[in-house]
């Protein structure tokens, strides 16, 4: 069975960006890039899904410039079978990923396609609902565990106050939650290895899809900041703060 | 022009997110229909018609509902769209799930987690794990959102709305729901309580022990950090942050919390935040109202005793 893995070249979990201040945006050029935590977390759980028989091959996709790359190779360390790179410059937003990726799905037919839950940075959630959407499958999003069989897999996922468990028929889409599972560590050698992979490159203009932006983000900014803790002296004082703020019954 | 909001339901109520997601609908100044759907309607559809600003309860009854599964409240939703220029939803686990579908079908971009309606297709939104609030111009003929619930204020009761059946199209048989585990708590709800007292890691074992008193004299939810949920010492369903549940309560306390970037994304905007921590140069400092550099192990049942006195 195949399995395809989309992967998003996103800021660093870790960074905080900055906003420029002549045009308000974020400033994004020179900021650290890494592989989107939800989408390592997807290739793990196609490895292990692999490494039990279930899986034949595992495609990861990307889409965006040259660095994506970057992603790319780390998803070859992790022990994807293939990576394939949709060029382009653009900034895309979701609908149009899901377009693309849909036009990939297409060409590949896989089973199984992974997204993560979001992308960090704009931390829109949409892509994956979309692409099932658009292609007309079933999606399990915020998964926790999954277990695949034959023509459907079982999806159990986070909701409010517990989870939920679901069979949705293949092909489907499944998007990961940070509870699927811990990926492994990446050993020096398969990182040496993961860089001499060849990566296949589409052309974004290859695909026809229609990419003009849905939306335009006018001006950012930082929300208010607290001015800093003012600091008790004891449990009492914090008594008299809980009083002052009549939460106390 | 009109407005359709998704409805949600716990049991035979609406959710709390319901009547804050109806008070964003109404930035837009348009009519509002609801739209209430389940196995068995009756009871909610009365509640729902009580809602100021809502003029019309749409109820789609049908056994497949009980369990609602993305691809059947898509295709509901898609079976009345048309009518709509503007569709709007929480940003729940079911909302975020359903709507980016919604949107695709229709060829629209969505905005997703909104906390502020502007102008009639311009939204704020947060970004970069709550660092930064960016203003959108959503240029789509059709506007397709999910709104943060906790960055309203709930609607009133009052109201008196029509209400209408709507046909139900057929399952789509895509998926099945098999089970559902939740947890029963005596607590308030994490994304509703007025008070919230929350722990990290370092509490460990004795998380429940410690917290559990409090919580109860203070009708506090209990939260907990993604750190703590891993190590197995809280349920998954107790994380706040940015990838668990993004709480506004009146009062927040921390307790051995670091303050993490995505732990702070849930917690902003509490109105007071209390940290607790033995490290004076724990970030979460930097975000809070008050602060004690103490030993929690210490401190915890100091407050305890002091609460059940006072
Ligand atoms: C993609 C992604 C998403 C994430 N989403 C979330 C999320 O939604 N929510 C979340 O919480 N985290 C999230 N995290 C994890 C987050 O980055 C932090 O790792 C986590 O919040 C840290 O939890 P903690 O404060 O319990 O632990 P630590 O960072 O280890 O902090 C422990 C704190 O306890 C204090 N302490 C220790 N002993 C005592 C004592 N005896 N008395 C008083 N204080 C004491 C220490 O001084 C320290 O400040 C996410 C991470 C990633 C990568
Ligand atoms: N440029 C991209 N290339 C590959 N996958 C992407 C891209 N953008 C988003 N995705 C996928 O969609 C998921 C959700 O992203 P988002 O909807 O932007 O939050 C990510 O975790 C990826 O799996």
């Amino acid at each position: 069975m195949k399995v395809l893995i989309a992967v998003k070249h996103a800021i660093d979990y870790n960074v905080k960006p900055n906003i420029h201040t002549e045009t308000g945006q974020v400033e994004l050029a020179q900021v650290k890039k890494a592989i989107n935590p939800f989408d390592e977390i997807s290739l793990e759980e196609a490895v292990r899904l692999k490494e039990r028989g279930q899986v034949s091959e595992i495609i990861a996709v990307s889409i965006g410039g040259a660095e994506a790359k970057d992603s790319l190779r780390h998803a070859y360390a992790l022990g994807a079978d293939r990576a394939l790179l949709i060029e382009t410059d653009a900034q895309l937003q979701p609908l149009a990923v899901a377009k693309l990726l849909k036009a990939i799905v297409a060409r590949e037919q896989p089973q199984l396609i992974f997204l993560g839950k979001q992308a960090v940075g704009e931390d829109y959630g949409q892509t994956g609902q979309m692409l099932a959407a658009l292609l007309g499958v079933g999606v399990g999003t915020f998964a926790s565990t999954i277990q695949l069989n034959d023509d459907h897999v079982v999806v159990t996922r986070e909701v409010d106050k517990g989870t939920q468990t679901l069979s949705v028929k293949l092909p489907a889409v499944v998007t990961s939650d940070l509870r699927l599972n811990e990926p492994r560590f990446i050993k020096l050698p398969n990182l040496m290895m993961a860089k001499k992979k060849a990566i296949e490159t589409i052309a974004v203009s290859e695909l026809d899809v229609d990419l003009v932006p849905r939306f335009s983000v006018i001006s950012s900014r930082e929300p208010q900041q607290k001015p800093g803790a003012i600091q008790l002296a004891n449990v009492q004082e914090l008594v008299a703060k809980l009083r002052q703020a009549e939460v106390l019954q | 022009m009109s407005v359709l909001v998704l409805a949600e339901r716990e049991g035979k109520q609406l959710k709390p997110s319901t009547y804050q997601a109806v008070t964003a609908a109404a930035a837009w100044q348009l009519p509002i229909d609801l739209l209430v759907y389940g196995d068995d309607v009756e009871a909610v559809a009365a509640e729902a018609k009580q809602l100021a600003g809502v003029c019309r309860v749409l109820t789609a009854q049908a056994g497949h509902l009980l369990h609602p599964l993305v691809e059947d409240v898509q295709e509901l939703v898609l079976s009345i769209a048309k009518q709509y220029t503007h569709i709007l939803s929480a940003h729940s686990v079911l909302g975020k799930s359903v709507v980016p579908g919604i949107a695709a079908r229709l060829d629209i971009a969505p905005i997703t987690d909104v906390i502020e309606i502007k102008a009639p297709s311009t939204y704020v939104r947060p970004g970069y794990a709550g660092n930064i609030l960016s203003t959108i111009k959503n240029h789509e003929p059709v506007q397709i959102i999910t709104v943060r619930a906790t960055a309203f204020r709930a609607s009133n009761r009052g109201g008196d709305a029509e209400i209408f059946t709507i046909d139900v199209p057929p399952a789509r048989e895509i998926s099945q729901w098999i089970s559902e585990q939740l947890t029963h708590s005596e607590r308030p709800e994490l994304n509703s309580a007025r008070v919230v007292i929350a722990g990290g890691r370092s509490l460990g074992e004795e998380f429940n022990a410690l917290l559990d008193p409090i919580a109860v004299q203070l009708d506090a939810a209990i939260g907990a950090t993604r750190a703590c949920v891993d190590a197995g010492f809280a349920a998954n369903d107790l994380q706040v942050g940015q990838t668990g549940t993004i709480i506004a309560p009146e009062l927040y306390i921390a307790v051995g919390i670091s303050g993490a970037m995505q732990h702070l994304a849930g917690i902003k905007d509490s109105k007071i935040i209390v940290a607790i921590n033995h490290d004076p140069d724990a970030p979460i400092f930097k975000h809070a109202d008050y602060g004690l550099v103490a030993d929690l192990f210490t401190v915890l049942p100091e407050l305890n005793s002091a609460l059940q006195q006072s």
